[in-house]
């Protein structure tokens, strides 16, 4: 192995701690009155008075508090109600099939699919209009953007539980499923139960950071709030948002000071999820000691069955939908479907789509082929020194997606200013490239770490050296999981929001700023198409990335995943 | 066919120690002539396939290694793994699956015998052909026998010019007739080329079969 090599862990540590440290101390300091460049010479408690003192900020406060700790609470939760009526069935495999193309959803795509199926004018309300309601208007409700961000927590519930379920069923295999079931059968208790007593409490200690970062993500979104979510007033994240774009240099001190105060209460959640879990412990050994064997049998099961798919059947549904406005001529409110059919949006949009495409698209692919460098030069470090890092590397892994975006980006977008390296289409790479690297190495890491050792040995003694070895055996033998990898990336950045608004300075324009900007007009047909564009592009990533190495398979038997 | 030159190499072990967590797991000083086999035997887990890892030059870094190791005048342990020439037998073919039969066999042959695409081709087609695989080329490796994608791997080790051989229970997954037909193959080839044999294994019969000195760990 080269030496320069080996700078690939030090590389890729401080390319996941540096910008949110330098992020959250620039966000800091004018959060106090001081950064000089914008004439903050004193330390001063003003920025956090004006934010208090801002119209219904304790609103804001507490939606994102709700929001924070109840869609990660249910998405778990389904998660888990879901896998006890799966594990250790067929069923698990069709889960496992369904997650890649749902996880690959963009944030911004489903909350606009869903809006399309639940609003008031919504696909739900014709289904029974006028027939049931006798409605020929959409009725007045506040559906969408209502005021206590039920909306918005569903759109999230919907996007989490595929995050949750790719973590829980990468764990799961450590935990000995039918064994565990047999044991627990064997003791006269179901398959829900079961799972509950005997898988759940160990599941959930594996997938314990990917649940925190679904709370810091939750608590500080800022997409799926200006899409869904309550407007007047709107979540804290939007709200610094609106702060942070306002032209009147001054107020973004008043961001500064609200981007601390997200900080400090995605940290508090954060601690109040750590109490609730010593208490549902305490329950759990209560229930698990208490010998109640219910919980089986048909009717539960399909219950929750019914319960836990029905988010993410819900963004199916509105992905269809995305598709159908895309292409909807006239369409009136109680109308099932469209009375004409039409390619006038795709023309509107025309080539101005193409050039959002591709800006997505190279904003995406440039840093996950660096990332991919960084992941494969960190996994031969480990692979040679037989160091993995253990849970402190994991931890650094996850820094990114603890800290709240809203916070650090906004101190990076500061920096950027300052650096006058804002509105680059580079520096939104650079941006991407922190948030998509934890990703990209979860999923790499395991499939690496299981290659067959011997087969490398072999490559060796045949005379082959360290690239050799890597480019003619260990890469082409990976290329499932890598090509995996790469979608993961694309699919990733294509759904970053506030790293391309905020470091891009609104000059960098994707299908993503554009779909949200679009969201609150009232083209929906435009709207639908930029949505459906932006869901399209992850997807084709993980076609590509199945249908390759099946192709691959079926001329090389050896080639299918083991 | 040009022919690499016959090694003729003794493959030495002075006090070869290895160690794990301050824990002695193997003590062995040997010296294997040229056509001559080594059998170190031992139950599982005593560190016998370590050892084989130890000489390859793979090694897994919580192991800690001390001794020297020579092939002729060569100082091995201090060579990366590509260049002690070592091959490698394991209990599994390990074909690598994405490339097929001949690619598998043309990887192995060494730029400084042939760099013509042509000339490698026709060489590793050669190469099946003598261990009975003729026009086996194009195919799958998946789709050998067994008994087919152990002589492949074999003719490959073979193919690459090692300068010694090291087999760690390569006969244990082959059924009874073909283990036999494996193992007078594999001697033979050894013997004929000269090749010093490091044999690991857990079978007496092979230790038989090798006819050579045994060294029995605990």
């Amino acid at each position: 192995m080269p030496a320069w090599l080996r700078l690939a862990p030090g590389a890729t540590i401080a390319l996941l701690i540096v910008p949110v440290a330098a992020g959250l101390i620039a966000a800091l300091l004018p959060a106090f009155g001081y950064f000089p460049p914008l004439g903050g010479v004193a330390f001063s408690l003003d920025p956090l008075r004006d934010v208090l003192a801002a119209p219904g900020i304790e609103r804001s406060i507490g939606l994102a508090a709700l929001v924070g700790l109840l869609s990660p609470l249910v998405a778990l939760a389904l998660t888990f109600v879901l896998l006890a009526c799966v594990w250790d069935t067929k069923g698990l495999s069709a889960v496992r099939r369904m997650v890649a193309p749902l996880l690959s959803v963009p944030h911004a795509a489903a909350a606009v699919g869903l809006a399309f199926l639940i609003a008031p004018s919504g696909f739900l309300f014709r289904l029974i209009s006028p027939d049931i309601t006798g409605w020929e208007r959409p009725p007045d409700l506040l559906i969408v953007n209502d005021l206590w961000g039920l909306s918005m927590m569903a759109g999230l519930v919907a996007k989490e539980m595929p995050f949750l379920l790719l973590m829980a069923l990468a764990a799961l295999p450590a935990l000995d499923g039918s064994r565990r079931r047999m044991v627990m059968a064997s003791m006269g208790y179901g398959r829900g139960t079961g799972f509950f007593i005997a898988v759940a409490p160990q599941l959930y200690r594996l997938i314990r950071l990917p649940v925190f970062a679904v709370i810091a993500y939750a608590s500080s979104v800022a997409d799926v709030a200006i899409v869904l979510g309550p407007t007047t007033p709107a979540p804290l994240s939007v709200r610094i948002l609106e702060w942070a774009s306002d032209p009147v240099l001054s107020t973004r001190f008043t961001a500064a000071a609200a981007a601390l105060i997200q900080m400090t209460l995605t940290l508090s959640l954060l601690g109040l999820w750590m109490l609730g879990e010593k208490l549902v412990a305490q329950l759990w050994m209560r229930f698990t000691t208490s010998g109640i064997r219910s919980g089986g049998g048909k009717f539960p099961r399909a219950v929750g069955l019914t319960v836990s798919l029905l988010p993410m059947l819900a963004i199916a549904f509105g992905l269809a939908l995305l598709i159908i406005w895309s292409f909807a001529g006239r369409w009136r409110f109680p109308d099932t479907l469209p009375a004409g059919w039409g390619l006038r949006a795709w023309e509107q949009l025309g080539g101005g789509a193409m050039e959002l495409a591709t800006t997505s698209l190279v904003v995406a692919l440039v840093p996950t082929i660096i990332a991919a460098v960084m992941i494969i030069g960190c996994l031969e470090v480990e692979h040679a020194t037989g160091r993995t890092g253990g849970n402190r590397s994991l931890l650094i892994l996850y820094v990114p997606l603890l800290v709240p975006q809203v916070t650090f980006l906004f101190g990076l977008q500061f920096l950027g200013v300052v650096l006058r390296v804002d509105g680059l289409m580079a520096s939104v790479m650079f941006a991407h490239l922190v948030f998509i690297l934890p990703y990209m190495f979860l999923s790499l890491a395991d499939p690496y770490r299981r290659f067959d050792r011997r087969i490398l040995q072999v490559a060796a003694g045949l005379g082959m050296g360290f690239w050799r070895r890597l480019f003619q055996v260990r890469l082409p033998m990976m290329i499932g999981p890598i090509l995996t990898t790469l979608a993961m990336g694309i699919a990733v950045s294509i759904g970053q929001y506030l790293p391309t608004l905020l470091i891009g300075a609104g000059r960098v324009p994707t299908l993503t700023t554009e779909a949200v900007a679009l969201s609150a007009g009232g083209d929906r047909r435009a709207l639908a198409v930029a949505a459906t564009l932006q869901a399209l592009l992850p997807f084709v990533a993980f076609w590509i990335a199945l249908a390759v190495p099946s192709f691959l398979a079926r001329r090389r038997r050896g080639m299918q995943i083991r | 066919m040009r022919m690499m030159t016959p090694a003729a190499d003794t493959l030495s072990l002075e006090k070869v120690a290895i160690r794990l967590d301050g824990r002695a797991l193997i003590d062995i000083s040997a010296s294997v002539a040229p056509g001559e086999v080594l059998t170190v035997m031992g139950p599982s887990g005593s560190g016998k396939s370590t050892l084989l890892h130890a000489l390859a030059g793979s090694l897994a870094p919580v192991f800690k290694l001390s001794g020297s190791v020579y092939l002729g005048d060569a100082d091995v342990l201090a060579l990366p793994a590509e260049t002690r020439r070592m091959g490698l037998l394991f209990q599994d073919p390990l074909l690598f699956p994405h490339l097929s039969v001949c690619g598998n066999v043309m990887i192995a042959i060494p730029r400084a015998v042939s760099k013509a695409r042509g000339e490698r081709q026709d060489l590793a087609e050669t190469a099946l052909t003598a261990i009975g695989l003729e026009g086996y080329g194009p195919r799958d490796p998946a789709t050998l026998s067994g008994g087919q994608a152990a002589r492949v791997a074999l003719q490959r080790t073979l193919l690459s010019g090692p300068r010694a051989l090291l087999l760690d229970e390569p006969f244990s997954k082959l059924d009874a007739a073909l283990r036999q037909e494996m193992r007078t193959l594999v001697f033979d080839h050894a013997r004929a080329r000269n090749l010093p044999v490091i044999l690991v294994t857990h079978d007496p019969a092979d230790a038989e079969a090798a006819g050579g000195e045994v060294f029995v760990l605990t």
